[in-house]
């Protein structure tokens, strides 16, 4: 195992499909020599040839269309939308046409091949075009995957999976944790299964939920809560949409409380289905209110960014909240 | 390297560009008597693939008039006829491998009729039944065939425009000798699809044909409220593709057209735009009217430039078919579609099984178990779900 931050197994996982599979090109506004303006794609141009990793010109609905055309034609297509704040002109292609190329078409043609790779999430000071979490727009979509990585041998094993899914993926990365998640990751060809969550701590008193970026934050109030005397099951969603109702079930029935943390929006959040969702299944069990600790209802700010977070502080007195209910 | 192709000419004082800077010649081969122009350069074509042009244009013209009056008569809920284009739409695929993927908006069903698709798939496409390639999942003339490389009509305008630029891209990765080329309307262009979709098969040098039908009228709306410029042909110099105009209703200038058009894709990896100039003769769908913004006579001019006349008017000269043949052929394809529409409207509806599959490649937990419950709710009350409570 080496050590290494997200971005380099980002690349590294993409420079292993690459190898693996002729027909899999990457593209994007400036992903091709000078590697992403994140540096995800380094290399993977003097290492394949322009032809499988190339710039594309800056029009997000472009580069979406043309990429369910590669898809629909046989080609493994990764293609990256620079800041997932930018995926909005790409809104039609991805929701219209990737998401429903099979289902219209009664399964003559398909974009499974097809998965975005594109940066989300706060916490870099980057004013709210630079910063949002877009997530629950494709999870109110059927026919796409929507999967989050935490750290850099998830993302390594997630986005290996996604390649080869036979769905279009949307990959949203955490960029706060691009290079600030170092850990150590397997060498070589791995794949996290998708659809299936990770019970990252084992506890008692409540089920805590996330996914990307806020997972760190879940273990920090995790600690806090633990010097109160009360523990903590952690679980990371993994993958949003289809998401695994059994694991976060299993986890509310044993503890008897959830709380969900996103840093999208409260309001329409992916929090909402799964309150909705674990409220039917665990019904008898639940010994509080599912509490949700989100973004505000408001664009994501950049002053006051530290308020506006669903950060430690803010989880940890919600999970005081619902264990002293 | 930067701004390397642009014109390097200066001058001194200033001096505008405008639409008349651009001129743009439309090709013409057939005149409406069915005879050529005089040094007119001949497309490609012998007796057979004329009469399989004609063939593809009798039956369109048939199919297009028997389903109209099946709308009318409440069998099927929506159509939308292709009269007065098909030259334009089987004039360009006649000069198409049937390798090269079509990529259409929604009118061009005679270049699924030329490359094969039979009288009973449409049928059973528009009457949504078990039969339908697409499991009775869209609105009539939604058609896609696999196996005749047409990918599967979307309903969103323009959508398919960048896509056909990923297509042919795929294409060129594969090292396969095939183009791909892709319908649209002059309204469509204005969408931001169509724009995305040109500029990246001319940077990206994907060998794409983009085939605009510029017909006169968006739905109700004319061409002189969509467009301000020189058509859309001025748009593909402005991209830095190769591009042509052509009379859309002359079969040969757009056979000729389309055939270089293809050879120039494949040999350079470039796209190429065609705007053909024709005419949509009948109405945007059967939702509309158009005596609503248009006149009679406005009609009536143009059909006397009827592409499918015009075509057999020149088999005729040619000696390659005489209007006994013609009219038989109209009456065979009249007989064939009534007795294939009163086939397919008794042919079962699609399984309630079908309703999550091909959502993923696998129906998820939770989606099955949303069908479970489902079927339990349709067997408590039959009646209310007559489609589907006898086959549960």
């Amino acid at each position: 195992m080496a050590e290494m931050n997200m971005l380099h197994a980002i690349n590294d996982a993409l420079s292993i499909a690459m190898q693996a599979d002729k027909n899999m090109v990457v593209f994007g506004e400036d992903v091709g020599h000078f590697g992403g303006v994140f540096r995800a794609t380094s290399g993977l141009q003097e290492k394949f040839g322009r032809d499988r990793c190339f710039n594309t010109p800056l029009t997000e609905q472009g580069i979406a269309g043309f990429a369910n055309g590669l898809a629909s034609n046989g080609m493994t297509a990764v293609a990256e939308i620079q800041f997932a704040d930018y995926i909005f002109p790409a809104f039609d292609q991805i929701v219209n046409e990737s998401a429903k190329f099979r289902y219209r078409s009664g399964n003559q043609f398909d974009v499974g091949g097809l998965t975005f790779r594109t940066p989300y999430g706060g916490g870099i000071a980057g004013g709210h075009y630079h910063s949002q979490s877009p997530e629950a727009y494709f999870t109110q979509t059927p026919g796409l995957k929507v999967i989050i990585p935490r750290n850099p041998e998830q993302a390594k094993g997630l986005l290996l999976a996604a390649i080869r899914d036979p769905n279009p993926i949307i990959f949203f990365e955490p960029k706060r944790l691009y290079r600030a998640s170092v850990g150590e990751v397997p060498a070589g060809d791995y794949e996290i299964e998708i659809g299936k969550a990770e019970v990252v701590k084992s506890g008692t008193d409540i089920t805590l939920l996330g996914w990307g970026a806020q997972m760190e934050i879940l273990e920090k109030a995790a600690v806090m809560a633990e010097k109160e005397g009360i523990s903590s099951e952690i679980i990371d969603l993994r993958t949003l949409s289809p998401w695994d109702i059994e694991t976060v079930a299993a986890s509310v029935k044993k503890t008897g409380r959830l709380l969900i943390n996103h840093e999208a929006p409260l309001t329409g959040g992916f929090a909402g289905e799964i309150a909705a969702t674990i409220q039917q299944e665990c019904f008898l069990s639940l010994e509080s209110p599912i509490s949700r600790v989100c973004g505000l209802d408001t664009p994501y700010p950049l002053i006051h960014e530290k308020e506006y977070m669903p950060d430690e502080l803010k989880t940890f007195e919600a999970i005081k909240a619902s264990v002293n209910y | 390297m930067s701004n390397a192709t642009l014109t390097n000419e200066t001058v001194h004082r200033v001096s505008f560009l405008d639409k008349a800077s651009l001129h743009i010649p439309i090709l013409k081969i057939l005149q409406a008597d069915g005879t050529t122009y005089e040094n007119a350069v001949m497309p490609v074509i012998d007796k057979a693939l004329a009469e399989r042009i004609h063939d593809t244009c009798v039956f369109t013209r048939v199919l297009d008039e028997r389903m109209l009056s099946a709308q009318r008569q409440g069998r099927i809920s929506f159509y939308m006829t292709c009269t007065g284009e098909e030259a334009s739409i089987i004039g360009s695929t006649a000069a198409l491998d049937d390798g090269d993927v079509i990529l259409a908006q929604y009118r061009e069903h005679a270049s699924l009729r030329y490359r094969g698709f039979t009288t009973e798939q449409f049928m059973n496409q528009m009457f949504s039944n078990e039969k339908d390639l697409g499991k009775g999942r869209q609105m009539p003339i939604h058609y896609g065939s696999k196996e005749l490389n047409y990918q599967t009509i979307s309903s969103p305008l323009a959508t398919q425009i960048p896509q056909a630029t990923g297509v042919a891209h795929a294409f060129k990765l594969q090292g396969k000798r095939n183009v791909a080329i892709c319908y649209f309307g002059e309204g469509a262009a204005s969408e931001g699809d169509f724009h995305a979709g040109l500029n990246m098969a001319a940077v990206l040098k994907s060998p794409t044909i983009f085939f605009c039908r510029n017909n006169g009228y968006a739905i109700s709306t004319p061409t002189e409220e969509q467009f301000a410029g020189n058509g859309i042909a001025s748009r593909g110099v402005g991209y830095g593709m190769h591009t042509i105009r052509v009379d859309g209703n002359d079969m040969l200038a757009v056979l000729a057209a389309t055939q270089q058009a293809r050879a120039h894709a494949l040999e350079h990896n470039a796209p190429v735009l065609i705007e053909a100039m024709t005419y949509r003769l009948g109405a945007h769908s059967s939702s509309d009217d158009p005596s609503g913004y248009r006149s009679k006579e406005e009609e009536a001019k143009w059909e006397q430039h009827d592409p499918v006349k015009r075509f057999k008017l020149w088999m005729i000269n040619k000696d390659w078919l005489n209007e006994k043949d013609d009219a038989s052929a109209y009456e065979k394809y009249r007989e064939e579609v009534l007795n294939a529409v009163k086939v397919a409207e008794k042919v079962p509806l699609p399984h309630i099984d079908l309703l999550i599959t091909d959502v993923l490649d696998k129906p998820t937990p939770a989606l099955e178990k949303q069908l479970a419950d489902l079927k339990q709710h349709i067997k408590k009350y039959p009646k209310s779900y007559p489609k589907s409570a006898g086959r549960i």
